[in-house]
């Protein structure tokens, strides 16, 4: 008897959208459920930002000194405890993919009739819009802290562009991020494993994206900084949200970091949707 | 029209050969066994039924598709569960089938509606808003089952499903399993390796080292081993299994402290053993032969290798 015979059953209708939405779904509930992973995820960023800030604002100088064009510590630091807010975010939620794996979760995707690509989607939306979410909180409350004696005050630009565009910088680098942790926890199957990489790959990526200092005293240290393809990011965010007498001229143009940032963020994509599909052994 | 068919299947681990060349037939609405102990390929066979495995070599159709030309064909017509929980602990039970439903397709007022139906076949409505991690191992096995019933599969596949489970558990689970190949007429396929639930399958495969090595009902599997089966358990089997030749001209297996043999008139040997060897024995069991006695026949070997139980996970 031939495949043909057989009554078709109709393959579910919009099978890809229905996956990804409930898998990205699911991510959002687990997380907000878990009240220490929120707490971890936004609590130690905003930690270091008043701690760093308070100890470091002395010695800081970026963008001319300290005159009208110079910004504080507090203010350069802004837009990297933005960014650790979402390094810290989708490093949870890619360490997920691992739990599921181990528990069998996947296992259970996997045998449905969805495709391998909207189990990527599902996985990397799901924790950009947990990431996106407290990032720009984070952005939008961390002046306020200036009332509370924590923080200097912070002047910042809220216009319409400067709202859309970090919106824009922190989705885009909050889906590099998280894709890039699903490609480390796809291979990596301890959860303990992937606290190595966290700390070997991760931390110094953010460390050398401009987010904490600028480096440009140190030949070597700029080079690092202009490779990684977070700086883009982070500079763009930068762009964005600093007044516009603040002197960004050492950062590079709006240009690159739109196109480098994009780039990241669909090219680990990419490489998501190809490792998951070529795993053809998935525990 | 069989609901799975397996034909010369075999699977390699590199060098290692987990399955050399296994056929069988499954026919719809039976309750079948795949029967071995740990090692003898059956979760092998088992991926590459669900899917999870590319297949090597041999042909896997379910429902009359083709496993490997149409794996999307296949999984709308199997629910899978497999031995370690596929329950998200952090979303209730009801959450858990609904993003289960999504995945299929279902939605809206029509996924709502089935989702009752499961949990009221599966006698779970009550835990509906409950987290799935609080709940018990048989109930949580439960909710899985509940979980891949929801779109309505043809065909049924459980890996090991009392794993883990007390006698009362399993046996509930056993009732549900069969009441539904009963009234819904799905094909259920087990692996196992436990003599309790191979007795309640319909037909069996008995699977050791990647071989099929028997396949039928469990009474025509029995019928294999003759007459009544003899356990002697003895601090010195092998001295006991000597004496066994020269007077008896018997020749016993022995499996760990125990001399195991088959007889035509067990109950007659059984007092002849008792008053020419006294003390050369602790205890002698008679009966009938069991599937294990048949495994034992067939391969020599024991079915139950006392495996360690998984140690329970530690919640994260």
């Amino acid at each position: 008897m031939t495949a043909s015979t057989v009554s078709p059953l109709s393959p579910p209708r919009h099978a890809w959208f229905w996956a990804s939405f409930t898998l990205a779904w699911r991510e959002v509930v687990r997380f907000l459920r878990q009240r220490s992973r929120v707490t971890g995820a936004i609590g130690q960023p905003i930690l270091f930002w008043i701690l760093f800030g308070a100890g470091l604002s002395g010695s800081f100088q970026f963008g001319g000194g300290s005159g009208t064009n110079g910004m504080t510590f507090q203010e350069y630091f802004l837009p990297g405890v933005a960014v650790m807010i979402i390094l810290f975010t989708s490093i949870f939620s890619s360490i997920s993919v691992i739990q599921d794996r181990n528990e069998g979760f996947l296992q259970g995707v996997l045998v449905a009739p969805v495709p391998r690509s909207s189990i990527v989607v599902g996985k990397v939306l799901g924790g950009t819009a947990l990431a996106l979410l407290q990032g720009f909180l984070f952005i939008l409350a961390a002046p306020l802290l200036h009332y509370v004696g924590l923080a200097p005050p912070i002047s910042l630009e809220f216009t319409t562009t400067g709202i859309l565009g970090s919106i824009f910088f922190l989705t885009g680098i909050a889906i590099g991020l998280t894709a890039l942790g699903y490609l480390f926890a796809w291979k990596i199957d301890s959860v303990q494993g992937y606290h190595a990489v966290m700390s070997l790959v991760l931390l110094p990526m953010w460390l050398l994206s401009g987010a904490f200092f600028p480096g440009t005293g140190s030949l070597w240290l700029s080079w690092l900084i202009r490779l990684n393809p977070l700086t883009y990011g982070v500079a763009g965010l930068r762009r964005v949200i600093s007044r516009p007498s603040a002197d960004l001229s050492s950062l590079p143009p709006m240009w690159l970091c739109i196109t480098v940032t994009v780039a990241f963020a669909l090219l680990m994509l990419v490489l998501d949707v190809w490792i998951t599909r070529k795993d053809k052994t998935v525990k | 029209m069989p609901a799975v068919v397996v034909d010369h299947v075999a699977h390699h681990y590199g060098e290692r050969q987990a399955l050399a060349g296994v056929s069988f037939d499954v026919q719809a609405g039976e309750v079948f066994g795949l029967l071995g102990p740990n090692g003898s390929g059956k979760t092998t066979l088992f991926r590459l039924l669900s899917t999870l495995m590319p297949i090597q070599s041999g042909r896997v159709e379910i429902g009359g598709r083709d496993a490997s030309q149409q794996p999307d064909g296949v999984r709308q017509l199997i629910g899978v569960t497999f031995q370690s929980p596929s329950l998200d602990g952090k979303l209730t039970v009801q959450e858990n089938l609904k993003h289960q439903g999504h995945l299929y397709g279902l939605s809206g007022r029509a996924l709502k509606a089935r989702c009752q139906e499961v949990m009221a076949l599966l006698n779970v409505t009550d835990r509906a808003s409950q987290y799935a991690e609080t709940l018990s191992g048989g109930l949580k096995r439960r909710v899985e089952i509940a979980k891949c019933l929801l779109h309505s599969p043809q065909i049924l596949l459980l890996d090991e499903p009392s794993t883990g489970l007390d006698p009362g558990a399993r046996h509930d689970l056993w009732n549900a399993l069969e009441s539904l190949q009963r009234n819904q007429g799905v094909t259920v396929l087990v692996t196992t390796h436990l003599m309790e639930e191979a007795e309640r399958c319909h037909r069996l495969a008995l699977l050791d080292s990647g071989n099929l090595i028997a396949l039928g009902k469990p009474d025509e599997l029995r019928e294999l081993v003759g007459g009544d089966s003899l356990t002697i358990q003895a601090d010195q089997p092998d001295v006991l299994a000597q004496e066994l030749s020269g007077r008896f001209g018997l020749s016993a297996q022995r499996i760990g402290n125990a001399l195991r043999l088959e007889h035509e008139r067990g109950y007659e040997l059984i007092t002849e053993i008792a008053t020419q060897l006294p003390g050369t024995f602790r205890s002698m069991t008679l009966g009938k032969p069991t599937l294990e006695d048949v495994f034992i026949k067939l391969t020599g070997h024991q079915l139950e290798v006392v495996a360690p139980e998984p140690a329970n996970k530690k919640k994260h």
